[in-house]
């Protein structure tokens, strides 16, 4: 009995190999998630929401972005100070890229080139040509960079400093830092509406998300959240992501295990999602059908339909889930 | 008298150049490619007021030493300064957004000298923030001594209950964990652990009975039983006759946990596996209730950790970070007020709208009724943080943190 379970699953495991062998080269989208204390990357078909690989990455995966064609995978390999660039469609290792110390996020040029990668150790941001590993610059930013935004039409890097405290604007014609933005404390994203007119920043243990209006990097509003039974210093804000029609955005809110769900137009909190533990980045699908959520402390992530407001499912990944992207 | 804000400048024009290096380097990038970034002096950033500096002062004074040292516990010559010394690196790096700088000045005074003279020294020279690692009496004596005067002193290293109590004083904030604040950690967690029984061992300084009174209030405050009291009479230095000694001293009979109030390190390292039971100890020794550690890594503090070690090729202990933590409560205040009065600061250092990210998973603030910085406590061993108090299901009205030490009812403090 129990050799014929052993004998099926291995079948099964079998044809699963076969079927993703066989995958045609337009497939169901994909996401990608960072997997930080295992080491590895976690690869999910989004038509079956299935695990169909797990790669080995370098160590303490954390950032993970896609190419804007979407066929290149780029990850922080933070404890191997290195950009790991990955093929989405055959999952392979294609090359490395340098990084400057303990890379933590970063943020491709609209154009797909350059990388900007914060250097958390470092208190610097190091630009790096994707083609051919060149060091572009490397630009003294405040204690703990982190969060890394470009405004769509590439004019803009943004980057957060988690114990300065302050959103670092930085033109990208002459990597000169124009504008330092206080925010609260520890800020962790910077994220740019698609119009380019919002740059939305989380200040994690500030418990707020600052609303800057990039025409005079004026803070506009301080978003803050409120949730029944849950404790205010729990709450604090990490992922931000904002839908491209600029109507929603959603906002991952860490140990509170819930994501915010903001009108992007009031800038109201409209709802607050259950999600696993310790949530931290979001990752839309291409299509923005969903948004998927890592859920570092319960090892799995959340699928979220985006236009029902619902968590649908959640999937089990590696351990301490961290970063996530997903491509067509 | 050492000055240190010039290594650091030598530092901020280092890391100018390797961008200058950098932009050197990529004569031939592609067109997308950036030309580096200048030194940052040559445009300052956003419109600004006037450059504000802010003189830092730490004055320390060496503790008796104790009888004995065990090898992995030797002080280095820079605890708690390298600390200071790094929060002011911090500062610099967050300030010269804002034409902020700022400058650190520190004074050793030997174990039987008088700390006030020091500190006269400081304050003439300028210096308007003032961190304190003295005894309790030297304590009170300068601050009184700058009673109404434009000075704000630091506690970075007394951990004396009385200070937030009967003897509170306005011009002084704690960043040092009080006693009842370590020793509440310590009972939340055992009591969660249902540890309740605990056997308790004194040393023989004022200081261990004082910890002795801590450990005494928080077991009746979160319901924990001290099932036996003894006072450790085996002399200075048992190393020797620990073996037989220790397994007679602790028969007292059925008991969950042994804590021992030891603050000089002359016996608590002694007592794990020496005990006539099988039984854990906590307390100064063992299960350590610590403001941090060397193996506290969450919540960001690997970073701050990196960012020691690289500095001091050493690992960074709770003076460290104590010290660190005054340097880093008044930059973040500066960051806000861009002004270096010192009222200005203190303000802003109890403004609703302060906080100060410590690397323990929520703010640090201070508390209005008696200026102490209300944190999470670690517990850990010699090799692992075991947790962070407060635990999970103690509830309060406005701050899980008020847990932990005298809460507002409590206080018997009226600053003044």
């Amino acid at each position: 009995m129990k050799r014929q379970i052993l004998l099926s699953a291995s079948m099964a495991t079998l044809a699963g190999l076969m079927l993703v062998d066989a995958l045609p080269a337009e497939a169901s989208p994909r996401a990608f998630v960072t997997n930080e204390r295992d080491h590895t990357m976690t690869v999910l078909d989004m038509e079956t929401l299935k695990v169909i690989d797990t790669i080995k990455t370098g160590r303490r995966p954390r950032g993970i972005i896609a190419s804007p064609d979407g066929k290149l995978i780029y990850v922080c390999a933070s404890d191997d100070n290195r950009v790991e660039v990955y093929d989405a469609a055959t999952l392979k290792l294609v090359k490395t890229l340098r990084s400057g110390p303990d890379p933590e996020l970063f943020v491709l040029h609209p154009s797909g080139n350059p990388l900007y990668i914060a250097n958390e150790d470092d208190n610097m941001v190091t630009v790096v040509n994707v083609e051919n590993n060149d060091l572009i610059a490397e630009i003294p930013v405040g204690v703990e960079p982190e969060g890394m935004g470009i405004s769509p039409d590439g004019k803009y890097m943004v980057n957060t400093s988690e114990t300065t405290n302050m959103a670092h604007v930085v033109d990208t014609s002459n990597n000169e830092i124009i504008e330092n933005i206080l925010v609260d404390s520890r800020p962790r994203i910077a994220e740019f509406s698609k119009d380019g007119k919002q740059l939305w920043v989380s200040a994690e243990v500030g418990g707020t998300v600052a609303v800057i209006d990039p025409a005079t990097w004026k803070i506009i509003k301080k978003i803050s959240f409120k949730i029944p039974g849950v404790a205010d210093d729990a709450i604090q804000p990490v992922g931000v992501r904002i839908t491209k029609d600029g109507s929603k955005a959603f906002i991952a809110l860490g140990p509170a295990n819930h994501v915010a769900v903001v009108d992007a137009k009031t800038l109201d909190v409209e709802k607050y999602l259950l999600v696993g533990q310790r949530v931290w980045q979001l990752g839309f699908t291409p299509d923005e059908k969903f948004i998927l959520s890592t859920n570092g402390n319960s090892n799995d992530i959340s699928v979220i339909d985006v236009a029902n407001e619902k968590v649908t499912k959640s999937v089990t990944v590696g351990r301490l889930p961290w970063g996530v992207v997903v491509v067509p | 008298m050492k000055r240190m804000a010039s290594a650091v400048g030598a530092t901020l024009i280092a890391l100018a150049c390797v961008s200058g290096l950098a932009g050197a380097q990529d004569a031939n990038a592609p067109p997308l490619a950036a030309p580096a970034a200048p030194p940052l002096s040559a445009k300052p950033a956003a419109a600004i007021g006037p450059e504000q500096t802010f003189l830092i002062g730490v004055v320390r004074q060496l503790p008796e030493p104790p009888p004995w040292i065990a090898p992995l516990q030797m002080p280095p010559d820079d605890l708690g300064i390298a600390g200071a010394e790094l929060g002011i690196r911090d500062n610099l790096t967050s300030g010269r957004f804002l034409k902020l700088d700022y400058k650190l000045t520190s004074e050793i005074v030997p174990t039987d000298g008088d700390p006030l003279p020091a500190v006269q020294k400081l304050v003439e020279a300028g210096d308007r923030f003032i961190l304190l690692d003295v005894p309790p009496d030297a304590l009170l004596k300068i601050a009184d001594a700058y009673k109404d005067r434009d000075v704000v002193f630091i506690n970075v290293g007394a951990t004396d209950d009385r200070l937030r109590q009967q003897d509170c004083r306005a011009n002084v904030f704690h960043i040092a964990p009080s006693r009842s604040m370590l020793t509440d950690a310590l009972a939340q967690f055992l009591v969660t652990k249902r540890w309740q029984n605990w056997f308790l061992m004194v040393g023989r300084t004022d200081n261990d009975k004082l910890y002795a009174e801590a450990v005494r209030r928080s077991a009746k405050k979160f319901g924990a039983k001290i099932v036996a009291e003894k006072t450790w009479d085996y002399g200075p230095d048992a190393r020797a006759t620990a073996q037989s000694e220790v397994p007679r001293g602790t028969q007292i009979g059925e008991y969950d946990l042994l804590i021992v109030a030891d603050e000089l390190g002359e016996f608590g390292d002694i007592l794990p596996y020496n005990t006539w039971l099988p039984r854990p100890i906590a307390g100064t020794q063992g299960l350590m209730a610590l403001s941090w550690h060397p193996t506290m890594e969450n919540w960001g503090a690997s970073q701050l950790q990196s960012r020691f070690f690289k500095r001091s090729k050493r690992m960074m202990q709770p003076l460290d970070f104590q010290m660190w933590q005054g340097v880093f409560a008044v930059g973040s205040a500066s960051l806000k007020t861009r002004n270096s009065g010192p009222a200005k600061v203190k303000a802003q250092m109890l403004s609703p709208d302060y906080d100060l990210p410590v690397f323990k998973g929520v703010a640090a603030t201070f508390r209005d009724w008696d200026q102490q910085l209300r944190q999470p406590i670690l517990l850990t061993h010699a090799t692992n943080t075991v947790t962070l108090s407060p635990q999970a299901g103690f509830l309060h009205q406005s701050s899980p943190l008020d847990t932990l030490g005298f809460d507002r009812p409590e206080s018997l403090c009226k600053l003044k």
